[in-house]
């Protein structure tokens, strides 16, 4: 079974060694000229005006936790896809309660406004 | 032990035509982009080196590798190191399951056209394209620059957004396929590609799939207008030619799986399979072109909106209905 996935390790080495050999063929070739300018974060031409590591919105981190609920339904619904036949009326019902059950909870994500970013 | 031999020179053989054909593929993918864009802007596109300039993508890669490779002061050392090949990484795993054309026979032995026929192929696909947000988020948090951040901030969300109802449209797929290997779905549709047995999830998948390229008009994560360059301001030289290939790449990636999700995969009549496949991998190609050419970005609330207030319930709705009509049909 295992030796399946030799294929997909070789493809892994010949992918490691694209990415690696590139770069590496670009530090040899290329120019260095470094200076305190050019390292400098990039802002337009300005000096820098703000510290980087700044807040962001929290929009951001609620889309995460969402995803990984909804992700996991994904992930319970794929063996049910596969084994659908055989499971029958009843595997489709259970089936059914469940993503009722997660669609209570997207409703009220939905009326709380987590999904809204206009404000 | 020859046996084994010629097996493991088989896989060598194909692994390194794969690897070529792809990396030429994503190259001049580049350069048909570029043509078609400026033909359909009533412009000429790149024609100065070569005939058609047809070396362009010759040219660009001398160009990335004799520029510098700096690592700015600021950067997160080793994150902004990997980010990139991650992300290439992730782009070139991905081949070793598309099936491009139905098994050869040669020297007596049934050869088939794919690196390797997981049983578990679609879900190799799926992590594989999770694992794909990470070069890009790295990427944008180790550059330590405002406009790398705030564009690997917005692609993360918005990738893993639209990731929920690509994975959700292919379950209908593989409750009509039975199967989670892409060969055998690709078996299922020798008379009728699910295109049409099942249009909402064809579609749902489509809108899924460019959003999850990262192009026109969902680009926010390198919104060129107010980002500069997104997530990979910072970056120069061949570290910005992998992030560069790598989604090129991603795009040959993803129509393949709309060609073989949706579309027949190597079906068709007349032409051999793998020039049908090569010819409907092209055409989902163009599509995105040609998508780029003619629709405005989205704005990000937008953006997310339809992600999970439309394509999600849509997904999930259709999965529901496919599961009831096949079990009635079945009975």
């Amino acid at each position: 079974m295992l030796e399946n996935y030799l294929p997909v390790m070789v493809l892994i080495g010949i992918a490691f060694a694209f990415a690696i050999g590139s770069v590496v063929m670009s530090r040899l070739i290329g120019q260095k000229k470094p200076s305190a300018v050019k390292l400098a974060p990039y802002e337009c031409g300005m000096p820098l005006l703000s510290s980087v590591q700044e807040r962001f919105s929290i929009k951001f981190y609620i889309v995460a936790m969402l995803f990984i609920l909804f992700d996991i339904e994904a992930v319970f619904l794929y063996p049910w896809a596969i084994m659908f036949k055989r499971l029958g009326i009843f595997g489709f019902i259970e089936m059914g309660v469940f993503i009722v059950i997660l669609l209570v909870g997207f409703i009220y994500v939905w009326k709380k406004g987590a999904l809204e970013w206009e404000e | 032990m020859t046996e084994q031999l010629i097996m493991l020179g088989l896989i060598l053989a194909k692994l390194g035509l794969i690897f070529i054909v792809i990396l030429t593929l994503a190259a001049y993918l580049v350069l048909a982009e570029r043509k078609i864009l400026a033909r359909m802007q009533l412009r000429y596109g790149p024609n100065r080196v070569g005939p058609f300039g047809m070396l362009q993508p010759l040219s660009d890669l001398i160009k990335l590798l004799t520029k510098e490779d700096f690592l700015p002061a600021a950067a997160d050392k080793w994150l902004f190191l990997i980010a990139p090949g991650l992300s290439a990484l992730t782009a070139l795993l991905t081949f070793a399951v598309i099936p491009f054309g139905p098994p050869l026979e040669i020297f007596g032995r049934t050869l088939p056209l794919v690196v390797i026929d997981l049983n578990i192929g679609l879900l190799y696909f799926l992590g594989l394209s999770s694992l794909a947000v990470y070069g890009m988020a790295l990427g944008g948090w180790a550059s330590n620059s405002k406009y790398a951040l705030l564009g690997s901030i917005r692609g993360l969300s918005q990738l893993i957004s639209y990731e929920l109802s690509m994975g959700l449209a292919v379950v209908p797929v593989v409750m009509m396929a039975r199967s989670f290997s892409l060969t055998e779905i690709v078996m299922a549709q020798a008379e009728i590609p699910y295109a049409l047995l099942n249009p909402p999830a064809f579609l749902i998948f489509l809108i899924s799939i460019v959003a999850e390229s990262k192009r026109i008009p969902f680009d926010m994560p390198e919104a060129e207008n107010e980002l500069v360059a997104g997530f990979h301001t910072e970056y120069s030289g061949m570290r910005f030619g992998l992030f560069f290939v790598g989604e090129y790449i991603n795009l040959i990636i993803l129509g393949s799986m709309l060609t073989v999700l949706f579309l027949g995969g190597w079906h068709g009549p007349w032409l051999p399979g793998v020039v049908w496949f090569s010819l409907k991998v092209l055409a989902v190609c163009f599509f995105f072109i040609w998508v780029r050419a003619s629709l405005p970005r989205l704005r990000y609330d937008q953006l997310m909106h339809f992600g999970w207030k439309v394509l999600l319930p849509l997904a999930l709705l259709n999965a529901l209905v496919t599961g009831a009509i096949l079990l009635w049909i079945g009975q």
